[in-house]
């Protein structure tokens, strides 16, 4: 059987480029650059009766921001930019100083503003008590605070020191209903 | 057997003129179907930058509620208002969001409904706490405060 001639069947890639950019430009538009980010917390659960939690007066460091955004950290006032150091000081105390925490798994910070309080330096507040924490957590686990924070990024780490730094080290963050001067 | 005459070789080039349609075809499509953005936001909306990001894993679970000053400032007031699901609403109507977002999920998922609290920098504390004790009464208890990336470094 004679096979029958042919020519070369070639697709003509002239256009492919244009594909190519159609696609890239799809992509570039779909696609969001800012990806969702942001300080996690965890709400108390709603409670009608108000149990009595027996915490030690020394392991509670007590954050106030009033209503001209003010800070009061542990009834003396204080700079924002100071209340990182202090705060890992008060974590790593481990009984120390008798008026600071005993431990870092009893320490609870606690954070209470004002219903006039600005929401940009509670976040400040708040990112600066949370700087303390993975600080800290991270000295303890023996890498860099990027590190630590972009493992606690990833759901699929597994790591038992992970793990054990963050049970020794438990972010207790407490905060207080507001006071309700200068709304 | 004259009659079967070798086909002449015929031209195997595609057509490709019609190309283009196609492809301009398929880029209508999606610039339709895709949803750029899901609600038009009616109040102002500049959120706080902090470093300690965490980034919010499964979208579908993420419901978002917006807080802030209404740009239409003669319809809605001058105070910062919450906006949730396209519309200005109450604080005491946040709970009814919430358990219609939660409908949304299948049962399993219900408790792990995370709220993205987008709220604007120049918002104050109170209209927070109201937003934040009715997630408690409607029992969703994780919440993030959307924040941009802080860029400059100590």
């Amino acid at each position: 059987m004679a096979k029958k001639k042919r020519e070369n069947p070639e697709i003509s890639t002239g256009s492919m480029a244009d594909i190519a950019f159609l696609l890239l430009i799809f992509f570039l538009v779909t696609t969001t650059i800012a990806s969702d980010k942001g300080l996690s917390v965890r709400l108390p659960p709603k409670q009608d009766v108000k149990d009595k939690v027996d915490i030690k007066e020394r392991n509670i460091f007590k954050v106030l921001v009033n209503s001209t955004n003010h800070l009061l950290v542990q009834e003396q006032p204080m700079e924002l930019k100071n209340l990182k150091e202090e705060a890992k000081k008060f974590i790593l105390n481990n009984g120390a100083d008798p008026l600071s925490s005993e431990d870092p798994e009893k320490a609870v910070i606690s954070f209470k503003t004002d219903r006039g309080t600005n929401y940009e330096i509670y976040i400040k507040v708040m990112d600066e008590l949370k700087k303390a924490y993975t600080e800290v957590r991270a000295q303890k686990m023996g890498v860099t605070p990027d590190q630590f924070l972009a493992f606690e990024n990833d759901p699929d780490y597994k790591n038992e020191k992970f793990d054990d730094v963050k049970k020794a080290i438990p972010l207790n963050l407490s905060e207080a209903e507001p006071t309700g001067v200068g709304n | 057997m004259a009659k079967f005459k070798k086909k002449t070789a015929s031209k195997q080039d595609i057509p490709t003129s019609a190309l283009p349609d196609i492809i301009f075809m398929l880029l209508f499509f999606f610039m339709v179907t895709t949803v750029m953005r899901e609600t038009d936001l009616l109040i102002e909306n500049r959120v706080p930058r902090a470093s300690q990001l965490i980034k919010l894993q499964k979208k579908s679970l993420v419901s978002y509620i917006y807080v802030g000053k209404p740009k239409e400032t003669n319809k809605y007031g001058a105070e910062p208002r919450v906006q949730a699901n396209g519309v200005i609403m109450e604080t005491k109507e946040i709970p009814l969001f919430v358990y219609q977002e939660k409908d949304k999920l299948d049962e399993v998922d219900r408790d792990k409904i995370t709220m993205s609290l987008k709220v604007d920098k120049e918002a104050k504390m109170g209209i927070l706490t109201d937003v934040k004790t009715k997630l408690r009464e409607a029992n969703a208890l994780k919440v993030n405060y959307s924040c941009g990336k802080e860029t400059s470094t100590e």
